[in-house]
């Protein structure tokens, strides 16, 4: 981001940077800097207010007025950690033939549908699988859990890749089962702990990663700090 | 998970020094054009998602609001921008300021780059300046830069 400031500057282009990451920033120190500390991935704060968005635009803005390099802090931090826990009902078994799983990932499909209705599809599935592809995809990480080698298994891409469409699935239903826009990672959270499809991604990540492939394999199949 | 640990696990990854570093003036805010730069791998749905190490950068066009995030980290919150793409490309907003008179226009073209990068080489000589010269060209006179 920094980086970018710098070199636009060069260009003749005047650059105001916005970052959440304190040290990241400080250390970076683009030419116009406002600290912003909002969760990662929600740069202006809050989703769907206008009003918050609006004065964090007016803060950025009025850095244009310094004659020289400043890094200034906006005032009202987002606390949001996702720690809270996200109340969202998993639908009952349907179909006892199905792995529960696959029952889990068909069981949400009105939800993702609804979703992808409103929103459009901006984070969903499509990098390397649809919404239909999900369940194939699900059931090659389970053959990696099991044992079945990894480039054997049949993952229809980059393990990591895959994993971000089965995340994507799940964290978009969560907008189709609520009635507002959940705080930041807690449909993360809600994935990794409480779903089958997010525990299969997790024991298929292990299972990369103890068979020796290289770390941009299976690491980033799910956040860092997992 | 939280918030701050992913953080932390960014805080000290290193950056390039620039030793001259540039400051440019810009017209009055109510005079200028202003487009979006952002870090977020932003992609129209019928343009090319972005390569694991990808320095290039995506046209956006400002009428077609049809974004979608093509980043390969998954150390942040994606259901934001997935509800209201003003979290991460505020273009609804800038409109509004446009239409006040705040800000002069708000650019017909926006950019995307990757920001998952750990060499940045790529994007300080060659796409970062192509960008830059790509805006400048199409009148833009500031840039909002953002992250996710």
């Amino acid at each position: 981001m920094s980086t970018l400031a710098h070199v636009f500057e060069f260009e003749g282009i005047a650059t105001i940077a916005l970052g959440s990451v304190r040290k990241q920033i400080e250390n970076t120190a683009p030419p116009r800097g406002l600290l912003c500390d909002f969760p990662l991935g929600r740069p202006l704060g809050r989703p769907d207010d206008a009003k918050f968005q609006h004065r964090v635009l007016s803060h950025a803005f009025s850095l244009l007025e310094a004659e020289e390099p400043v890094l200034e802090e906006f005032e009202e931090p987002v606390a949001e950690t996702g720690t809270e826990g996200l109340v969202c009902p998993l639908p009952p078994r349907s179909n006892d033939d199905l792995l529960p799983v696959i029952d889990e990932i068909r069981g949400l499909r009105p939800a993702y549908d609804r979703a992808i209705a409103k929103f459009g599809n901006r984070a969903g599935t499509g990098r390397v699988v649809s919404a239909d592809g999900i369940e194939a995809a699900v059931e090659s990480l389970i053959r990696v859990a099991d044992g079945t080698p990894w480039k054997e298994a049949g993952i229809p891409g980059i393990p990591s890749r895959v994993a971000q469409d089965i995340r994507g699935y799940y964290e978009i239903s969560v907008l189709g089962l609520t009635d507002h826009i959940p705080a930041a990672w807690s449909g993360t959270n809600w994935f990794f702990t409480k779903t089958l499809a997010g525990k299969v991604v997790l024991a298929a990540r292990a299972a990369i990663g103890d068979s020796g492939a290289k770390r941009p394999i299976w690491f980033y199949m799910a956040p860092g700090d997992r | 998970m939280s918030d701050a640990e992913v953080k932390s696990m960014a805080e000290n990854i290193e950056a390039p020094v620039f030793e001259n570093k540039a400051f440019t003036i810009p017209p009055e805010l109510s005079k200028a054009t202003v487009a979006i730069v952002s870090t977020a791998s932003l992609h129209h749905e019928d343009q090319d998602d972005f390569a694991p190490v990808d320095i290039g950068y995506r046209v956006l066009k400002n009428q077609k609001r049809d974004y979608q995030t093509g980043h390969w980290s998954p150390n942040f919150d994606s259901v934001g921008f997935a509800a209201d793409f003003n979290t991460v490309i505020p273009l609804d907003r800038l409109d509004e300021l446009e239409s006040e008179g705040k800000i002069g226009k708000v650019s017909d073209v926006h950019l995307s780059y990757a920001g998952n990068q750990f060499d940045l080489s790529g994007i300080r000589m060659d796409s970062g300046p192509a960008g830059a010269k790509f805006l400048k060209e199409q009148g833009v006179d500031i840039a909002l830069l953002t992250p996710v």
